[in-house]
Formats: C-alpha cells, structure tokens, sequence
C-alpha cells in the first residue's frame, strides 16, 4: 500500500477511534491501538507510540477546557502526578524491554477491564463534605467546584490510597501508550469520594503531563514514527472534538454499551493475536 | 491564573498541530507514493529520536523533521504546564506544592531525557 493510501485510512480510523473513545469514555488511545494492529498489521511498539502522542492531543485540548470552568482540583492534581509520572517512566522502560506478544496480552486485559470498570453501573460512592481526612487537611487538598445552586464543597479522603492506585495508571499508560482514564477516574471517584465533575476533569487534566513522561523514553526508542503518528495524532484530535459536542447532544445509554461490547471484542482479538506472536 | 494555564494548552495544541499539518502535508505530497511499512519494528530513524536531531531536520525543512518538531511542541505543552504551575504556587507561598511540583518536573526532565532509570 503507498503511504498516502494508508495515511489516508489511518487518518479515518483515527477520526472514528477519537469518536469512539469519547462518547464512551475510554479515550481514544484504548481504540486506536487495537486498530493499527489487528486491522492494519501496525507493530504494536509504533502503535503505542502514535496512541501516547494522540493522548496528550486529547488531553490538552479538553483540559483547555476544563481548568477555566473551575472543576479541575490543581493540588490533587498535582500531588497525584507524582505518583503517575513515576509510574509512566517505569512503563516506558517496561514497554522496551518487553516483548511486542506480552505487551499485545497486557493491552487485550486492560481493555477488557476498562470497559467493565466503565460499564459498572453502581450507584456512585457518596461524595465526602465534612469529615475531612487529616492528611487531605494538612495537604490543602480540599475545595468547592460551581453548581447550579452555587458552590459546593468537598473533602477528598484515603489519599494513600488513592495514590497507589495513581502509580499504577501510570505505569499502564507508560506500557499501553493510552491515557488509562477509567483506572484514574477509580482512583479519584471510588477511593478518594471526589464529585463525579471533579475527579473526571482533574484526571484529564493529569493524563497529558502523565504521557508527557513517557514520550521522550519512547521517542529516543524509535516508538515514535512521524510518518504514523501524524495522521494518527490530526484524527483522533479531530474525532474526539465531535465527540465531546455529540455527548452533549446525545446520551444514549444504549449507543454507550453497544460501543463498549465493540471495544471488549477488540480487548479479546488483542489477546488472541498476542498470543499467535 | 487558571485562563492562562487553559490558554497555554490551547496555544500549544493549535501551534503542534499546524507544525504537523505543513510537516505532514509536504511528506504526503512528497513522498506520498513510496510504499508504507509499519509491519516490522525497525525504529524511527536515529536522527528523528533526539531533540537535537530533530530540531536540525525541521531548521532543514525536511518533511519527517517538521512533523517530529510538531509532536515536540505537543509534548512539551503539558511540561510548560506543569513549569509554570510552580511560578503560580510560589506566588501563593505555597512552599509544599512548589516542591511537589518540581518534583513532578524532575521526573518529567528524566523521561524527556530518554534514559529512564
């Protein structure tokens, strides 16, 4: 196939996993690599390293967004970063030295896991106001975002814990080349009781200084390809901006799982083909 | 404070974007006919994986060079984000955080810089 017939396809594929990955959550990244390798025969170690150049796209451009709203929790943020950045060099260097089958398998089970921690419907934790965790205290971590009926405070708990969980997003983003939205949204919702608004513009706005640390250890590795990684960057850029317009339009629970189940089936094909390798 | 950190990623993201699209367009038009190989892991070529070498091949107006600066400026914009989150807890007096945050700089300089641990 000549380069501009598969930039081309590229670039669509892009635009449909940008789509994709934002009106059901997951991001981008989580689709496009399954796509270049199953669908266009890619190797996954330049896979990874167009999706991780496409997540930091994404990022920035919601996180624009997002941080002038008043949703984003800068200190959790940051405090938080330490943890992931750490997790996304250990990654990177893990995603070099590992075989392209392992890294495939690994890729196949987050998915899968994603695309149940996305669809697990429970009733979301209570967000905690008043008793205040001493160590959200001593770290400031606490705050207010703007509601309807003016702004509403809360008080972040079981920073540890939320912590670790951060190290571990990074290092599957650092591995996969993929934001690892749905495990920092876990972290920040689930274990560390933050309003729904909050803990998912404060993880976006983590996810690109998170692959920024992982970008240079696959740049000088040779992961980043400009030839691939510029249609794949310009289309997932592209489809995740008429995504987030279309989810404002539409919510459609059903639209939601039918994309998730296409990415699930995505998850398995990746594990069968890691293990042909 | 916080429309300025908003209009820093939005300025970095058009700016890395159009790189890539004047980068990206001369390639496609220039060499669009050669035939794609991405099967094989070869690597970028060495003189694309650096910082250094990249800059000397966009100054050179080489194709594959201008797309790589582009990615560049894409990957910095969150570095400058974070760089200038410590000028905004320094002049909140915020002692903690301006440590924390160059502590999330130094990890960022160690992957920028390639090596890793």
């Amino acid at each position: 196939m000549s380069t501009l017939a598969f930039s081309a396809l590229v670039f669509f594929g892009s635009v449909g996993a940008g789509l994709l990955g934002s009106l059901t959550g997951l991001g981008g990244g989580v689709v496009i690599v399954p796509l270049l390798t199953i669908a266009m025969g890619v190797d996954v170690r330049y896979a990874i390293g167009a999706s991780l150049i496409s997540v930091i796209a994404t990022s920035s451009g919601a996180a624009a967004a997002y941080v002038r709203e008043g949703f984003t929790n800068i200190r959790i943020g940051m405090l938080l970063e330490v943890a992931t950045t750490s997790g996304a060099v250990l990654g990177a260097v893990l995603a070099t030295r590992l075989p392209p089958s392992v890294i495939e398998i690994i890729f196949g089970v987050v998915l899968m896991v994603s695309v149940y921690l996305t669809l697990r419907q429970e009733e979301p934790a209570p967000v905690a106001t008043d008793q205040a965790d001493r160590l959200a205290l001593r770290l400031k971590l606490d705050g207010s975002y703007p509601t309807p009926a003016g702004p509403a405070s809360y008080a972040p708990q079981r920073i540890p814990l939320g912590f670790g969980i951060m190290g571990i997003a990074g290092t599957l983003s650092g591995l996969l080349g993929i934001g690892s939205g749905a495990v920092k949204v876990l972290a920040l919702d689930q274990a560390m009781r933050l309003p729904f608004k909050v803990s998912t513009t404060t993880s976006n706005f983590m996810i690109g200084v998170t692959a920024a640390a992982s970008a240079g250890i696959y740049l000088h590795r040779g992961f980043i390809d400009p030839g691939l990684a510029m249609p794949v960057m310009l289309g997932v850029t592209a489809g995740s901006l008429v995504g987030a317009r279309l989810l404002v339009a539409t919510r459609s629970e059903l639209l939601r799982v039918l994309f998730a189940l296409a990415i699930l089936a995505l998850g398995i094909e990746m594990i069968v083909d890691g293990l042909r390798l | 404070m916080q429309t300025v950190m908003g209009h820093l990623l939005r300025v970095g993201l058009l700016v890395a974007v159009a790189v890539v699209l004047v980068g990206g367009g001369a390639y496609l038009v220039n060499l669009g006919d050669l035939p794609a190989h991405y099967g094989t892991f070869t690597g970028t070529p060495t003189a694309l994986r650096s910082i250094p070498g990249i800059l000397h091949s966009a100054a050179q107006l080489h194709e594959l060079g201008l797309i790589q600066l582009g990615l560049l400026i894409l990957i910095f914009t969150p570095v400058a984000r974070v760089a200038f989150s410590v000028a905004v807890f320094a002049a909140e007096r915020d002692r903690l955080y301006v440590v924390l945050t160059l502590v999330v700089l130094a990890i960022l300089a160690l992957g920028l810089s390639g090596r890793g641990p």
